[in-house]
């Protein structure tokens, strides 16, 4: 029976082809439109680091004078100060921990062809790298102890080693940043989280950093640091903060295995903050959160305004796409009226009529979806070409691809709803008579 | 043109009206307020920001190992002195942040230096003697800064505190309404005197609400060049390219091994085009939406209304026949799509308004002014009128002889 309907929507179809083509354009034009901008935002609110995001976490305190607190209201700082950076790192409370923060490093290549050029650059401890699960293709992380001498060590990426070293083995060649020589441990393999999570005052989406160096040394070196930065009080301006002021500019990330030891360390924050208040140095009430990788991205509403917009933008317009084809396919059942009324009159049930209808409107919506899918397909094109940082990323995956068609038949399908239960209330005698 | 006619024709087909008039409904809704996103992006675009940007150009020279705070400086001076001496420059500066740039400072700013006085965040430019004058920055109240209160970026690091300030005018408005504010002191480093106020200057980037987009100080604090940006103020904006290739020339035939490339030196026009592409992507794309909608409501209309015409053939036979003018029956169609809009409108006013709430609360938007109104309706109305033309003239040419033929 199916094959039948199919068979007779596509007649049908065919005999108009005008209106058919306008139905078709008008659910493509739709489906293409949201499609497009659910990809982005599909992309966009993605998690960065799949079966690790759970277990890490973004522990904040708020070290602040007592100025301008709301209990319970003001949320405490977006990073941490030197100081209490060092604290928390040093305490080891974690399964595991990384401070760091991001800056841009002068490189100065060995190759003379090359000009000096600058390169964002990653200043932080040893954790970071198991923690966040980076490959390595060449070599391997630095450790504590590098942390601890200050190591002169650094880790590049893929992008930086094709340029500087032509894709090869670098590990062990010498790196000259900010005018200091740095001995390459090893090479990122592709690792590229999107957002850009362990530093949200960066770029939120798009590259990442080129080069790794320990905390300490870029301390040591006076590698400039770049990025978000806060201070109170009197705290001083420029763009690398003496490590007593009140400033807070450093990233802390830890891993916590297990939702007891994330309640642990929650309680460890607030006698952390206990603690500091009765040394002086803190000043309001313990104020800890502790999110993890969604809930931060979440808080920091990462997902561009713009973005959200688009896509409700894009649902209005499917919206109205969908009130423009029940029309049209009212339009076009009711001239059919005459059809009907044989097909009722010869003994087939309203149940059969209505079957038959929708599978018509359904036909129209896959061939809407693919339209659809196409005007997506060009759609994304155009984002790609948009000056935003996370344009790159506009792809579809097949999971977008298999919603495109869900939404499409479904779409296509409430739209006939209506068209065909009216259709099938033709009284066959009538229509018969008339004709 | 009799409405009642019309209205009880209509009646006949109820579902087909819904649909038309909320077909126009939803369009008139998104209409409004994707002109209304529109044009608020087009006045954030053209907001003002105090500084004469056509005659600006700006490098950026970055060092490649450190130096000591006194040869940075000392090397600062001579560049200065270098870029002064170009042809066609009239004046050159150097500043902590530059207007759409990526860098942005602040200080928490209030008027006592009691921690639990309210203070909010306000960006703050440090620059060498020259800069108000290479900013085209105007004088509201009080004076520039004299040439003995300029210290170096390392004192201020090192502690300094009771450095002058000069703020905007809509600062000033914030912390001294209704009174004049130089004279006055803020807390920003320590204890500042206001000295003077600038009429306008606005943070590098947008940053917290958007009334805090006029807030900003001037400090008398010159930068060594690695934590600044060296600004140039051309005499004829047509060599402004020639002055970037002129001092990008100079600055790398002087001093140490530095990082100085046509990446970083740019004018500030290019910066500004730069920080409001997103907005003028996104009034594009806005702009394609609703024409876009435009097209498929017409679609839909001319759609259904040729569906009537040809369902209405010998009715429309028959007024021919007893004495309806072509003219009659085209004025009809239109009378009735004029109708038909006119209730589509009316219900789209309503779901503007309510669309229009759903996005102040959700987004920094602001209530859809008044006369959005008119012109989604006039859109609208015209639309309809267009799309109804074909089908109309259409149905004007039924000969009235239908009317005798036996369907």
């Amino acid at each position: 029976m199916f094959g039948y309907y199919i068979d007779l929507a596509t007649r049908s179809l065919r005999r108009n082809k005008a209106l058919t083509a306008l139905m078709v354009l008008a659910i493509a034009l739709g489906i293409g439109a949201s499609m497009t901008t659910l990809t982005v935002l599909h992309v966009l609110s993605g998690d960065p680091l799949p079966g690790r995001s759970g277990t890490l976490y973004y522990p904040q305190i708020d070290p602040r004078d007592g100025q301008g607190y709301l209990p319970g209201k003001t949320e405490p700082m977006d990073q941490v100060t030197w100081i209490d950076g060092m604290n928390l790192l040093q305490a080891k409370r974690a399964d595991r921990q990384a401070l760091m923060t991001g800056g841009t490093v002068a490189i100065q290549p060995d190759n003379s062809t090359l000009d000096p050029f600058y390169e964002d650059a990653r200043y932080t401890t040893a954790d970071f790298f198991p923690m966040f699960g980076v490959p390595f293709r060449y070599g391997h992380a630095w450790n504590a102890a590098d942390d601890e001498a200050h190591a002169r060590v650094a880790v590049i990426d893929g992008p930086l080693n094709d340029k500087l070293f032509g894709g090869g083995d670098s590990t062990g060649r010498t790196l000259r940043l900010s005018g200091v020589a740095f001995r390459i441990v090893g090479v990122v393999g592709d690792w590229n989280p999107n957002p850009h999570f362990y530093d949200l005052n960066r770029k939120s989406y798009g590259e990442d950093e080129g080069v790794y160096v320990p905390l300490s040394t870029s301390q040591d070196v006076g590698m400039n640091h770049d990025g978000g930065m806060d201070c109170w009080g009197n705290g001083g301006g420029g763009n690398t903060p003496a490590h007593n002021a009140p400033c807070v500019w450093l990233q802390f990330w830890v891993q916590l295995d297990s939702p007891a030891r994330a309640a642990a360390y929650r309680q460890f924050l607030v006698s952390y903050s206990e603690q500091q208040k009765a040394l002086g140095r803190f000043q309001r009430p313990p104020n800890v959160r502790l999110r993890n990788v969604m809930q931060w991205l979440d808080y920091n509403q990462v997902v561009p305004d713009d973005v959200r917009l688009q896509t409700g933008l894009a649902f209005g317009f499917l919206l109205v796409c969908l009130v423009n084809m029940v029309g049209l396919m009212l339009a076009k059942f009711m001239r059919r009226a005459g059809e009907l009324g044989v097909r009722r009159a010869l003994g087939a049930s309203k149940k059969a009529l209505f079957a038959q209808l929708l599978v018509e409107s359904g036909v129209v919506g896959l061939v809407g979806g693919v339209g659809g899918l196409l005007l997506a397909l060009a759609g994304l094109w155009l984002v790609r070409r948009q000056p935003a940082s996370y344009a790159a990323l506009a792809n579809i995956d097949p999971e977008m691809l298999f919603a495109t068609f869900v939404l499409a038949l479904g779409a296509s399908l409430l739209a006939g709803l209506l068209p065909a239960w009216r259709a099938c209330q033709v009284t066959p005698a009538l229509q018969l008579k008339s004709n | 043109m009799h409405f009642r006619h019309i209205l009880s024709a209509l009646g006949r087909h109820r579902i087909a009206v819904c649909l038309l008039v909320l077909e126009i409904a939803f369009s008139c809704a998104v209409v409004c307020n994707a002109l209304f996103l529109i044009g608020t992006r087009l006045e954030r675009m053209h907001r003002p920001t105090g500084v004469d940007e056509p005659h600006l150009v700006q490098v950026d020279v970055h060092s490649v190992t450190p130096g000591t705070a006194e040869a940075l400086m000392a090397q600062t001076r001579t560049d200065l002195a270098t870029l002064r001496a170009l042809p066609g420059v009239t004046g050159v500066a150097i500043v902590n942040q530059t207007l759409f740039g990526d860098s942005i400072g602040f200080s928490g700013v209030s008027l006592s230096d009691d921690p639990k006085a309210p203070s909010i965040p306000v960006t703050q430019y440090m620059g060498s003697a020259q800069l108000a004058g290479v900013l085209g920055l105007k004088l509201a109240a009080g004076r520039w800064f004299r040439p003995d209160e300029f210290i170096g970026y390392e004192q201020l690091r090192n502690g300094a505190t009771g450095v002058p300030v000069i703020i905007t005018r809509a600062m000033a408005g914030h912390f001294f309404p209704g009174q004049s504010a130089v004279g006055k002191t803020i807390h920003a480093f320590g204890t500042n005197r206001v000295v003077g106020v600038v009429d306008r200057l606005v943070q590098p980037r947008d940053y917290g609400p958007a009334e805090y987009y006029g807030y900003a100080m001037l400090f008398p604090v010159e930068m060594p060049y690695p934590g600044g940006t060296y600004l140039v103020r051309v005499k004829d904006p047509a060599q402004r390219q020639a002055v970037i290739q002129g001092a990008l020339r100079a600055l790398k035939a002087d001093g140490p091994l530095r990082l100085v490339s046509p990446k970083y030196a740019t004018t500030l026009e290019a910066e500004r085009g730069k920080y409001y592409r997103n907005d003028r992507a996104m009034a594009w794309l806005l702009a394609g939406v609703c024409l876009l909608l435009l097209v498929v409501t017409a679609v839909g209309i001319v759609g259904l209304t040729s569906f009537w015409v040809a369902q209405r053939r010998r009715q429309i036979g028959i007024r021919r026949a007893v004495g309806a003018t072509r003219g009659d029956i085209l004025r009809y169609f239109q009378a009735e799509n004029f109708l038909l809009a006119t209730f589509g409108i009316a219900l789209g006013m309503l779901l503007a308004y309510g669309l229009n709430l759903l996005l102040m609360l959700h987004y920094e938007l602001g209530r859809l002014p008044a006369y959005y109104f008119p012109v989604g309706a006039a859109v609208l109305w015209g639309l309809g009128q267009l799309a109804v033309l074909g089908p109309a003239l259409r149905a004007s040419r039924v000969p009235p002889v239908v009317a005798t033929r036996s369907a």
